[in-house]
């Protein structure tokens, strides 16, 4: 049944991306991807629930279903939903129907490449899932084609490379060190590096972590490593900005997550937690500090998104059930709500004209349930009440105390309110402050009619987000636990 | 642990093919030319394959065979062949804006090599290899990594920087070969297979530059910032 499940759920991008190249045609592209997205969130639903059955071994253990893959496939499945949905209103105004089954093949390949790494039970074949993401990513990234869009492929495809090099280098590393314990050659999966890692040599296990660390640390985003990411996600499609913020960030994260569950097991932890909190913190002063002083709407996102891989990195650094269940729910909000902030700015800078914040003036006046939408959306990214946000920011902090990485949680609090203030300041403006220039601006830019398709996916996302803030449900939380459980025990 | 009981020859036979890779690497960083850095690279790339063959032999993997011809195919004859494609039709035969003289960038990579070599010295210690190839083979990883992230840094036309990913790359699988030759052959093969692919991406990345912003220096890549 869940063979079943996971085959359905892996062949319907699979089938799309194929279909789409065969095809080409535009509007058949955009029909199957989202017939795709549908079948990809309809089979991982029930999936994320099984996924606490054990997990299912396939293909001689080269796949596996555990509790952190599905969660991650599950956030996966709704940022590609939504994402689909959104493409179908926004790709349209692009007028570039021509190139549009091109996108859409390259779509659902980049969400059947997320999918992939997700389930992969090897470390080398994992790695190979997370290049392939950026290879497929990149020419999305670069779609539009302006000289800013290849620029930020070109970045994107450099330094991601080049930082998941040493991701290898690190995986090579654990293999040496878990082939002093299990012989020259053994499947290098989760669960054998996991079990033979008592018995590792720590100063290796260290050595490798790190470098496993800044490697998917640069396609998580983490700052210092996150220069691609502001221009990647500022030049790209909107709906793709979405994917890679709300999917592929988490699907780079998991890779961590499952190396720092190694490097615990080795030894007492505490260096390699405390390394995944630092750039935590760096990536929440970062964020901080450009979100700020910010001109560009979806640069604004973009760094919003450091930031927010930053408390990811907290909350899995600090541990302990609190700080994975705080994590996890961090993570599903953040995927919802980021989609969400995407396809409003993406909206906002076709109906503008202008990705620039100082040009965007009045966007309630112009649009006001749009406007409401993405005013509400915003206050739920910096962590207000009573969005789901605010919660896992809160268990967070909790898990922190708990943990004695106060000095973490004393910064993260201050850098959160910076980003608040921030954040919310740029908003103000967008709605409610006067133009420089007076009426010029409003002149110059023609009105573009949002369709539903646009507007749409923006309910289906907020809802969530506040429903999850008023209330954690019971189930989700004891899920939380079995994720903590199978993260830090050893397996059988 | 195949490093820490090995024949003598054998030993001597490794330590050699992991230096004369080291040197091709200096050879690369040192040169403008970008012709040079690839006849470099697919030197290495035979170098490597020597080494996977040799290490297969010594060793009784024969699989290994398989990943020499194979990394001689893929490394030292198509992804040479397709990055000279690429240089042909950009007619850019050197690097023109350089961070680094060539000299100097010879110097800071021999002190990555230095720093290489205490790393992989105190992780030989502790793990009871002290003097056996296991030590040169991380020296020479871990240096060959430095040495690519100095030629990413410090080269500006996009085809040095697509060299010095491979550099890189070239760096983990000689490493790999030496410390882990017993890594499952399916990986090995895939990793080889995604190069290739890495490489055709490239190629039409270059194109797109050449296309659209009209420059294949990096340096004309600053519309983005804060």
């Amino acid at each position: 049944m869940v063979g079943a499940y996971l085959l359905i759920m892996m062949l319907a991008p699979a089938v799309a991306c194929g279909a789409s190249f065969v095809i080409r045609s535009p509007r058949f592209g955009e029909q199957i991807n989202l017939l795709a997205s549908i079948v990809v969130f309809v089979t991982a639903l029930p999936l994320t629930i099984w996924s606490g059955g054990g997990p299912y071994r396939f293909l001689n253990d080269y796949v596996v279903l555990d509790l952190p893959g599905a969660w991650v496939i599950l956030c996966t499945a709704v940022v590609y939903g939504l994402a689909s949905i959104y493409a179908v209103g926004y790709m349209r105004l692009l007028g570039e129907d021509h190139r549009l089954w091109a996108f859409y093949a390259l779509f659902s390949g980049f969400a059947l490449t997320i999918l992939l790494s997700a389930i992969m039970n090897n470390a080398g074949l994992y790695w190979i899932a997370i290049e392939l993401t950026t290879l497929v990513s990149t020419f999305l990234v670069g779609f539009e084609r302006a000289p800013e869009s290849i620029e930020a492929a070109w970045k994107y495809i450099i330094l991601v490379s080049a930082g998941i090099s040493l991701a290898l280098l690190g995986t090579v590393l654990f293999y040496w060190s878990g082939s002093f314990v299990l012989g020259p050659t053994y499947p290098m999966t989760w669960d054998a590096l996991r079990n033979a890692a008592p018995k590792m040599n720590a100063a290796l296990v260290v050595l490798s972590y790190l470098l496993v660390l800044v490697g998917y640390g640069t396609k998580v985003g983490l700052a210092p490593m996150h220069s691609w990411l502001p221009d990647a996600h500022s030049e790209s499609p909107a709906p793709i900005s979405a994917m890679l913020s709300g999917a592929l960030l988490n699907g780079a994260m998991l890779g961590i997550v499952r190396f720092l569950s190694i490097a615990d097991a080795a030894q007492d932890g505490v260096l390699a937690r405390t390394a995944l909190v630092a750039f935590g913190v760096v990536s929440l002063l970062v964020g901080a500090l450009f979100i700020v002083r910010q001109d560009g709407v979806k640069r604004l996102m973009a760094y919003s998104s450091v930031e927010h891989m930053g408390v990811l990195a907290l909350g899995f650094g600090f541990g302990g059930p609190l700080g994975i269940a705080g994590a996890l729910y961090h993570m599903l909000n953040h995927s919802l709500n980021k989609s969400l902030m995407f396809f409003g700015a993406g909206n906002v800078m076709r109906s503008f004209g202008s990705k620039q914040i100082a040009d965007i003036r009045g966007v309630w006046a112009r649009q006001p349930v749009h406007g409401a939408l993405w005013l509400a959306g915003a206050a739920a990214i910096t962590g207000a009440p009573p969005f789901g946000l605010f919660l896992s920011e809160i268990v967070i902090l909790r898990a922190g105390f708990e943990r004695g990485f106060g000095w973490a949680v004393y910064a993260m609090l201050v850098l959160l309110i910076v980003i608040f203030i921030g954040f919310l300041n740029h908003f103000r403006d967008m709605y409610f402050g006067g133009s420089a220039d007076g009426g010029a601006l409003a002149s110059g830019t023609e009105h573009v009619a949002l369709s539903r398709w646009c507007i749409a996916p923006m309910w289906l996302a907020l809802v969530p987000v506040l429903v999850f803030g008023v209330w954690w449900p019971t189930d989700m939380w004891n899920h939380f636990m079995a994720v903590a459980h199978a993260l830090t025990s050893a397996a059988p | 642990m195949l490093a820490a009981h090995l024949d003598p020859l054998a030993s001597s036979v490794f330590s050699l093919m992991a230096i004369a890779s080291l040197l091709l690497a200096f050879v690369m960083l040192g040169s403008r030319w970008l012709n040079n850095y690839l006849y470099a690279f697919a030197a290495e790339s035979w170098v490597i394959a020597a080494l996977s063959a040799s290490v297969g032999f010594y060793g009784h993997y024969p699989e290994l065979y398989l990943i020499a011809i194979l990394t001689v195919l893929f490394r030292g004859l198509l992804l040479p062949y397709l990055v000279w494609r690429i240089i042909r039709r950009l007619n850019v035969a050197r690097e023109i804006h350089e961070i680094l003289q060539p000299s100097s960038a010879l110097v800071v990579g021999a002190l990555g090599v230095v720093f290489s070599l205490a790393v992989a010295y105190r992780i030989g210690q502790s793990l009871g290899l002290a003097g056996t190839v296991a030590v040169l083979a991380l020296t020479v990883m871990l240096s060959m990594k430095l040495i690519g992230f100095l030629m990413l840094a410090v080269r500006h036309e996009a085809l040095s920087q697509i060299l010095g990913l491979l550099v890189l790359e070239n760096g983990i699988f000689l490493g790999a070969q030496i410390l882990v030759p017993g890594m499952p052959l399916l990986i090995e093969i895939v990793i080889l297979f995604d190069l290739l692919i890495v490489v055709a991406c490239f190629g039409m990345l270059v194109q797109y530059l050449l296309a659209h912003v009209g420059s294949t220096s990096t340096l004309s890549l600053k519309r983005l910032v804060g």
